[in-house]
Formats: C-alpha cells, sequence, structure tokens
C-alpha cells in the first residue's frame, strides 16, 4: 500500500530516527506540543465564547479577534511542526491508530468551520461586531469551534493510551 | 528534590491498595477522561493568564481598565485550578508512587506554589489599575508578567515530565 511505504519512508528519515532514538528529545517535543495545543485551545475558546455571546461582551467580536487569533495562529504553528515530528518519529505506529486519524479529520473540520465563519458568517461582521448578542450563524460557527477543538483535545489524550 | 522518605513509601504503598486507586487503576477509561479534562483546564488558566499578562505588558486590553480585564479573566486563572486539584488529585489516588516520589511532579507543585503568588500579585497590580490606559504597565508589572509566563509554562512542561522521569 502506498501509505504504508510512505510511513516506512517517513519513519526511516533521519529526523524521525533521532526523535524516537534521543532519549530527551520526545518528551521536549511534547512538552511543547502540549503548551502549543494548550494556547491554541485557550485563546480560539475566548474567540468562541465571545461569538456564542456568552463573555467579553463588552468588546467588538472583530477586534477581539484581531487581538487573540494572532496568538491562537502562532501557537497552532508550533503544534503542527512539533505534532509532525512526533509523529515521523513513529509514523507507521500513528499512522494506522483511529485516535490520530480521528484527530487530523477533527483539525480539517476546524478549518472548514473557520472558512465558513470568514467566507459566510462574517462577510457583515461590520453589522453586528459590537453586539453584544452575534446572529445565530456566528453562534453556530462558535459552538462548532468550541466542540471541535475540545474534541481535538480528547483524540489526542486517547493516542497515547491505544498504542500498541 | 524530596529524600527518599519512610512514611512517603508507606503512604504510597497504603494508598496504592484502596478500593478508590485500584477501581482507578483497572477501569481503563477513567485516567484518560480525568487527563482530558485536566489539559482543558490548563487550557483555560494558561490563556487566561496570557490575557492578563499581555495587559500588564500592554500588549493587549490597553484601551480598558486593568480592573475590567482581571474581571473577564482573573476568574479563569483561579476557578479552573479547583478542577486541576481535583483531576490532579485523580490521578494522584491512582498512581501514589509515580506521582507523589517524582521529581517532575515535585517541581510542579513548588512552581505551582510560585504561580499563585505571582497571580495574587498581577491581580493587585490590575486592581491598581481603574482606568484605560498604560498605567499599570511600569517596570514591576511587566517583570511580574514575564514571570508568570515563564512559571505557568515551567507548570505545563514539569507535568508532561512527570510521564517520563
Amino acid at each position: 500500500m502506498a501509505l504504508d511505504d510512505w510511513l516506512h519512508w517517513l519513519e526511516a528519515t533521519e529526523i524521525a530516527t533521532a526523535v524516537r532514538e534521543n532519549e530527551v528529545l520526545f518528551p521536549w517535543i511534547e512538552s511543547v506540543h502540549v503548551l502549543a495545543i494548550v494556547l491554541v485551545i485557550g485563546t480560539i475558546s475566548i474567540v468562541d465564547l465571545r461569538l456564542l455571546g456568552l463573555a467579553s461582551r463588552d468588546r467588538a467580536v472583530s477586534r477581539l479577534i484581531r487581538e487573540v487569533l494572532p496568538y491562537t495562529w502562532g501557537a497552532f504553528l508550533v503544534a503542527a511542526l512539533t505534532g509532525s515530528l512526533l509523529f515521523c518519529s513513529n509514523a507507521m505506529t500513528y499512522g494506522h491508530n483511529f485516535f490520530f486519524r480521528g484527530k487530523l479529520v477533527l483539525l480539517v473540520l476546524a478549518g472548514c468551520n473557520m472558512a465558513v465563519f470568514h467566507l459566510f458568517v462574517g462577510r457583515h461582521i461590520g453589522r453586528w461586531s459590537a453586539a453584544p448578542q452575534p446572529p445565530w450563524s456566528a453562534k453556530t460557527t462558535g459552538a462548532v469551534s468550541l466542540g471541535l477543538w475540545i474534541s481535538v483535545v480528547a483524540f489526542g489524550r486517547w493516542i497515547g493510551f491505544t498504542l500498541h | 528534590m524530596i529524600p527518599n522518605l519512610p512514611w512517603l513509601n508507606a503512604f504510597c504503598i497504603w494508598l496504592e491498595h484502596t478500593r478508590p486507586s485500584q477501581t482507578i487503576q483497572t477501569v481503563p477509561w477513567i485516567v484518560p477522561t480525568v487527563q482530558v479534562i485536566h489539559i482543558l483546564s490548563i487550557a483555560a488558566v494558561a490563556a487566561s493568564a496570557l490575557m492578563i499578562d499581555l495587559r500588564l505588558l500592554g500588549a493587549y486590553g490597553i484601551d480598558q481598565s486593568g480592573r475590567r480585564v482581571a474581571k473577564r479573566f482573573l476568574p479563569l486563572v483561579w476557578w479552573p485550578i479547583l478542577i486541576l486539584l481535583a483531576t490532579g488529585l485523580i490521578m494522584i489516588v491512582g498512581e501514589p508512587g509515580r506521582s507523589l516520589k517524582n521529581p517532575a511532579f515535585q517541581l510542579k507543585m513548588a512552581l505551582l506554589a510560585g504561580a499563585l503568588i505571582v497571580t495574587v500579585l498581577c491581580q493587585r497590580r490590575l486592581r491598581r489599575a481603574p482606568t484605560a490606559g498604560p498605567a499599570g504597565t511600569g517596570v514591576l508589572a511587566r517583570s511580574l508578567a514575564i514571570l508568570s509566563l515563564l512559571l505557568w509554562t515551567g507548570i505545563i512542561f514539569a507535568g508532561r515530565w512527570i510521564a517520563y522521569s
């Protein structure tokens, strides 16, 4: 299978071998990964809760997005980079793990939800940005985002308990 | 860190054999579920501490008073700590030896004590900034903010290292 060939190749690369065989590299990268994920979900939920009209109601949505999302993106890049390194080190095992695959699907869905927000829901953000209660469409994307990111954390943690 | 204490060993062995510990050890979904709740609570604390620290650094919410930013984010530093203590306790009961006698765990608790003190100090500084603007972002406030960021980062790192040391 082409996927398995690729996973094998990935696992044999120099960098994957280094992460796998060095005793402290994996936990260090994992620590940075956890820190980054914690910041991704923590900061994005500030925006999600605002979209739901539950918190930060005294701040315009567009402003909060401008102030908070750069940290989310920065943390996400770090999480993706460290996550890729961890994945490479045992590509075959992770690649066939249900929760790892599920986590990737959830990340894609979170990306789609964000696209829906930016392309449709947020198109006329100027009209409701300052309102304490955003329209139902914005609330929906906020709720979906929150649910997806919580699931990402759950699936991520379950990977560690289902490797063999 | 803490030397090998006989009473601590005895306590860990006793705890390990109690009914709750046995349940946590044998029911496979308990530990991962508790860890997910633990991580989500850390996310609330870390992001809220970040926003407070950014306000002290003058990088967020300068148009709002320190009090207002504190009112929005401080409860989400304090309250989730209770959930963290509860879920942390469940993990300790499940694996007393691997946690209580673990240098990474002991370091984490020391850093936590530091972070709580620094958070109280940050809280005081913010409450002394009743107006919008850069008031309350002096050298001391900035130092506290940096210290807070370092301590929370250290706590998260030490937490992950409990599994490895």
